[in-house]
């Protein structure tokens, strides 16, 4: 079963949830997986003493623009649905613009006159770790200066998926846009954490309504519960959606977090909260079967 | 020399449009002729690379010099190799200003 642990709002908590969960997952018996899909800034596997043991290199297709080839017939810059072919008729000038190229191919298609060449460049790189208990890690990491977030979350996740597990968690990156959709969509399940102010509502809207227009099952999380108001338990209870768990505004949870620890080890509660969250979501997934 | 100005509207006493790639139009001015004409801006809406697009569109005029208040990142390098001359203008000003300051 793969789980998505996504969020509108950036910094509710994904990571933190995802981490504690992960550890939880595998103290029941489980085996579980860790991805870490929020590739522009990945850092869930800080939490953990982990050896890299593969990665690979992910490419995207992207157009060799040969001018002297060039007829300025211009059906390539017509085909390119992204305008990522500058192309200048009067001035005899085509170029690539390699940010708006999202890799698709019709300019080679287009070209009759060979004056595209098909080419692959590298977006970033998928690693995968262990740690001492053979327990597998997998991080995707664009490469600094690509634009590239798609393909390098389909291709993480599409990684990850290979391994057999009883559950992948996968660690999302923030928003409610492509790059939220991408992981939501391949997964069964999504745990949106959110925090009980006005910003983490709002956004909680927005990814609710994107995960209802795509018929995905989710529950929440409400971490720094204490904090702001109770406008996000009406709006939750008015909408009938489920409540996965309760995490506290605590001083002591940022402290054991920002050392880089894990709460479920250090906090009677906590673990107890998250080994909870473990079997709701283990009924959802019988419920499924 | 032909200037392109981007602009909020068609006259003369229109303001500057601060944007380039997606402004509302592009006033296009010859220093020679003293010719002044307003095309409306066909990459207002488009989803990505408004500005390119736009410079393809200035430089098929033949421009040699644009005002704007902004050029974007994407579009400066563009600029350069066309040898099309950028220029900043931060202050609100119309059209006819702009003109007049280019006949200086």
């Amino acid at each position: 079963m793969k789980i998505a642990i996504a969020s509108g709002k950036g910094g509710t908590g994904k990571t933190f949830v995802s981490t504690n969960l992960f550890k939880a997952f595998k103290d029941l018996g489980y085996s579980a997986l860790l991805v870490d899909a929020d590739v522009e800034c990945p850092n869930s596997l800080l939490f953990y003493k982990l050896k890299k043991v593969d990665e690979t290199i992910v490419k995207e297709y992207r157009p060799i623009i040969h001018s002297e080839k060039c007829v300025y017939c211009g059906l390539c810059a017509d085909y390119c649905e992204y305008n990522a072919i500058f192309y200048v008729p009067e001035l005899k000038q085509i170029k690539l613009l390699p940010n708006l190229c999202h890799g698709c191919k019709a300019c080679s298609v287009a070209c009759q006159y060979g004056a595209i060449e098909d080419s692959n460049t590298e977006i970033g790189i998928v690693s995968s770790y262990i740690d001492k208990g053979k327990n597998l890690y997998f991080e995707g990491r664009l490469k600094e200066g690509s634009v590239s977030t798609i393909p390098m979350i389909k291709s993480t996740i599409t990684q990850a998926s290979k391994q057999l597990s009883d559950f992948i968690l996968i660690d999302s990156p923030p928003g409610t846009s492509c790059p939220f959709i991408q992981t939501s969509i391949r997964s069964d399940f999504v745990i949106l954490v959110t925090e009980p102010t006005p910003y983490g509502l709002s956004d909680l809207r927005q990814a609710i309504l994107t995960l209802d227009s795509m018929n995905k099952s989710y529950g929440v999380i409400i971490n720094r519960a204490g904090l702001g108001n109770m406008d996000l338990y009406d709006y939750l209870s008015e909408n009938n959606i489920q409540i996965l768990g309760e995490i506290p505004f605590s001083k002591e949870i940022a402290r054991i977090y920002t050392q880089g620890d894990l709460v479920y080890d250090k906090m009677e509660d906590m673990n107890l909260l998250y080994r909870e969250l473990c079997k709701k979501i283990i009924n959802y997934g019988n419920s499924l079967s | 020399m032909k200037v392109a100005i981007t602009s909020k509207g068609n006259t003369l006493e229109s303001v500057l449009d601060s944007r380039f790639g997606r402004c509302s139009y592009f006033a296009f001015y010859d220093t020679e002729s003293k010719k002044l004409e307003f095309v409306k801006n066909p990459n207002l809406n488009v989803n990505e690379g408004a500005g390119p697009l736009s410079v393809k569109l200035i430089a098929s005029y033949g421009v040699k010099k644009a005002v704007s208040g902004e050029f974007g990142f994407k579009i400066k390098s563009l600029m350069d190799d066309l040898s099309i001359q950028m220029i900043v203008v931060n202050e609100e000003k119309t059209i006819g200003e702009i003109v007049e300051l280019l006949n200086k």
